[in-house]
């Protein structure tokens, strides 16, 4: 077996275009999910992100207005989930799903007369000098524009939830509805608004997969990422820098199977395909075992309906 | 003195229920006013709306000269309205400082915010570390907490419901004497409390609300606590008569027992052990947090331990479950009655089966009784005096007194031979408290063997024929209950389990 053609340098180069779109998915649901709300339908916003991106870009001739579509798309199907969880108080878990198999069937039926179609390119930031460098220049200093954005994106989570007195509000809302409400804070807002930044970052997500991934536009084409990025947030135990973490990982495990099946390995493809998600399902067994630690770092009220009773 | 705050003519409605009926009085600057009542007589609504959290349908308010009618609790505190609620309103996974922060409008940054907390929380005689989990204190400490993020706002008025129902009794001093130095500041404070004792050692002056309406104002110190409990409960005060205490055979050892808890903020058990006879009642005092639910959990068969750590007649049960518990007699009632002891949304003739399937043999062969389990549900609720329209309503739709004299009686029918209650009158009504006791007292009496779990001091020493209280996790040795004095009771409670040295009976 020739091992030589995996590059370490271009391995990694792969491995962070494939956890981008994860990590920006999970990184807004980490957001929802602090503020005590499980919102399942990552998978659609994303897949209705990717077609709104999609389908602004190939208009306008312009991927960065296709990812602001993409996050505007997004954040709008969000807004049917905040509604129906935070006014008509329905059930998060079944109205995620509903959200999902919405989002599949609306972006097929938006993106029909798209398939076949090539966006227009993203450019790359490449810095003069720096970029050529050898490895270094590879790896930091030539990517496209989202990867960047989507480290920031989760730095700026940090430091919203840990050094900003509104993202202390939208964590004691996740903590403790009840306390929040008798403190003077409106829970629904707050969590319709942190629905809406979850939406957002699932339309990027998603945009990144139709716009610079594949790129384009295929019915079905986030194929799971969403359910991905749904199993992070809890690998990540709701901390933004495991968020990184996981996705990468994630990312990688992806990057080394498709290697492996492209040496031709004696494994069948089939069985190589499913090591990322049995991986992900092995962590998150192994990080649930510990019953205690879990229960700290999870949100109290993660999923409970909030009414204001009195 | 001048008066503080006025309030004329309050009322509000909730479907079904006219929980305020034009409530009128005055609170006057730097008193401590006390309001009186039992559950369900209307003080929590009367001071939400005080406190911006319910808005009245008639009446006003007036403060310090101006009208006052706050939309929201932020308007309230603007004013100089503060309130420490009941069930507090902290976040167990933040810490001292972020818990303040939150309720505060206008707080300062972290650094200058602990240091103003230190020097409060110290000149009031309630040290705080600002940095600690509130997860990992007890909840004397987290009720400090709640009173420091109050007095950092400067109120003039502050409100306290039942501040001292989760106190040991030093605590309940300290309480007392940081109440006394604010009011002596100027601070008046309006004290909701079902506890008479205390009204008539702090009080100033009393409102009695009872069904919702002002019935009676008077000046505790001119009263007694029996003239008090009648002006409260509008009628005479039943006093049962004791049944004198003959221990039987042994009924249930605990041994060696030791469990590490399931819950994050929850406490070990270590070492546990005692002995229960048959006829005993056992009380079981302490604070709540320092392992209560985990005895519960232990003995109801929820946390399995060593099969001989619990041993039931002689047998040992550690191993087993709850059904097959039961199936042997050793039955139990949580403290959390809505989503432990029963079923919300099911309805009361469903909850009676729940527990009561194997015992009463409510489903032979698998197949539910409808006749027999109606039966058995309609005899609860008329031996324990349920106030529900029917055995078909749901258990949330009972108020929290009625509920608990449904759980307690269900496993009290059942005839069990060793019962565990946690908190069985916690958030009752004086009236069906006393006959909660009086029914787990009986029981008593007809040869089972009882272990109450509370908080609840008086209640412990007036049911309990031995003693014992839990800190921390370990038990101390049971002692004769008569003859006990509260302050050795308190210092047991702060974990010296050795300390007292009391003749064994």
């Amino acid at each position: 077996m020739d091992f030589s053609s995996l590059s370490p340098v271009a391995m990694i180069v792969l491995l962070i275009g494939a956890a981008t779109p994860i990590l920006l998915a999970a990184i807004g649901e980490l957001v929802v999910e602090k503020s005590g709300v499980l919102n399942l339908g990552v998978e659609g916003m994303m897949i209705i992100g990717a077609v709104c991106g999609f389908v602004v870009a190939v208009n306008t001739d312009s991927p960065m207005l296709g990812l602001l579509g993409a996050a505007v798309g997004g954040a709008v199907v969000s807004m049917v989930f905040a509604f129906l969880t935070q006014y008509l108080l329905s059930n998060q878990v079944a109205t995620g799903l509903a959200l999902t198999l919405f989002g599949l069937g609306m972006a097929a039926l938006m993106g029909r007369s798209y398939n076949g179609i090539r966006p227009p390119r993203m450019a790359r930031l490449e810095v003069e000098g720096l970029s050529d460098l050898p490895v270094v220049g590879k790896l930091f200093f030539s990517h496209d524009p989202v990867i960047y954005l989507s480290i920031a994106l989760v730095f700026a989570v940090w430091y919203f939830l840990n050094r900003t007195r509104a993202g202390l509000v939208l964590r004691a809302c996740g903590e403790n509805h009840e306390a929040a409400h008798s403190l003077g804070y409106n829970v629904q807002l707050i969590r319709f608004g942190a629905i809406m930044f979850g939406g957002a970052c699932a339309g990027l997500g998603g945009a990144y997969v139709s716009l610079v991934r594949v790129p384009q536009w295929t019915e079905g084409m986030t194929a799971g990422v969403g359910w991905i990025a749904l199993a992070i947030v809890v690998f990540a135990a709701w901390k933004p820098w495991r968020v990184i973490l996981g996705a990468y990982m994630f990312g990688g495990i992806t990057i080394l199977q498709l290697s492996l099946q492209a040496l031709g390995i004696s494994i069948s493809g089939a069985y190589l395909s499913m090591t990322p998600y049995i991986v992900t399902i092995v962590v998150l067994v192994i990080m649930s075992a510990d019953r205690k630690k879990a229960s700290i770092n999870a949100p109290a009220c993660l999923g409970k309906s909030f009414h204001a009773s009195h | 003195m001048s008066t503080l705050l006025e309030i004329n003519g309050l009322s509000k409605s909730y479907p079904g229920v006219k929980a305020n009926d034009d409530i009128s009085f005055a609170i006057q600057e730097g008193e401590i006013h006390a309001l009186l009542g039992e559950n369900g007589a209307g003080k929590s609504t009367l001071v939400k709306m005080i406190y911006g959290l319910v808005k009245p349908d008639e009446g006003q308010m007036v403060l310090n000269g101006a009208p006052f009618a706050p939309a929201k609790p932020h308007a309230a505190r603007a004013s100089g309205v503060s309130m420490v609620f009941q069930h507090f309103s902290l976040f167990e996974a933040l810490t001292v400082a972020e818990n303040i922060t939150l309720g505060m409008d206008d707080a300062p940054n972290r650094k200058e915010l602990s240091e103003k907390i230190r020097a409060v929380s110290e000149d009031y005689g309630l040290p705080l570390d600002p940095d600690r989990l509130i997860g990992d204190m007890s909840v004397g400490e987290r009720q400090r907490v709640e009173i420091i993020r109050c007095l950092l706002q400067n109120p003039r008025l502050l409100i306290m419901d039942e501040p001292t129902s989760v106190l040991t009794p030093q605590e309940v001093d300290t309480l007392f004497g940081t109440l006394r130095k604010l009011s002596a500041n100027g601070v008046a404070i309006l004290y909701i409390s079902h506890k008479l004792d205390e009204i008539l050692a702090l009080c100033d002056h009393a409102t009695i609300l009872r069904m919702g309406k002002v019935v009676d104002t008077c000046t505790p110190k001119d009263e007694t606590a029996k003239s008090l409990a009648e002006m409260m409960i509008g009628g005479e005060l039943e006093i049962h008569a004791e049944t004198a205490f003959m221990p039987g055979a042994e009924a249930l050892e605990v041994k060696g027992l030791t469990l590490i808890s399931a819950d994050a903020f929850g406490t070990s058990l270590k070492n546990v052990g005692f002995t229960l006879r048959k006829g005993e009642v056992l009380g079981i005092g302490g604070v709540a947090g320092n392992g209560q639910d985990e005895i519960l959990a232990v003995l109801s068969g929820e946390a399995k331990v060593g099969a001989e750590m619990v041993r039931l007649n002689g047998e040992g049960v550690g191993q087993m479950g709850p059904n097959e518990r039961r199936e042997k007699g050793l039955l139990s009632a949580p403290e959390e009655r809505l989503g432990h002891a029963a079923a919300p949304m099911m309805s009361l003739s469903q909850n009676a089966f729940l527990t009561g399937r194997i015992r009463k043999g409510l489903a032979p062969g698998g197949v539910m009784k409808t006749r027999k389990t109606n039966r058995f549900a309609r005899d609860i609720i008329e031996k324990f005096d349920v106030r529900t329209p029917g055995i078909h309503v749901a258990a949330k739709a009972l108020s929290g007194g009625n509920l608990q004299k449904f759980v307690i009686g269900r496993e009290v029918l059942q005839g069990p031979e060793v019962l565990v209650v946690n908190q069985p009158t916690w958030g009752v009504d004086a009236a069906a408290a006393a006959s909660i006791r009086q029914a787990l007292r009986q029981l008593a009496a007809s040869g089972a063997a009882v272990i109450v779990i509370s908080q609840d001091l008086d209640e412990l020493m007036e049911m309990s024929d031995t003693f014992a209280v839990l800190s921390e996790g370990q038990l101390s040795k049971p002692q004769p209950a008569e003859g006990l004095t509260i302050e050795e009771i308190g210092l047991m409670m702060g974990g010296d389990l050795e300390g007292t040295h009391h003749a064994e009976a």
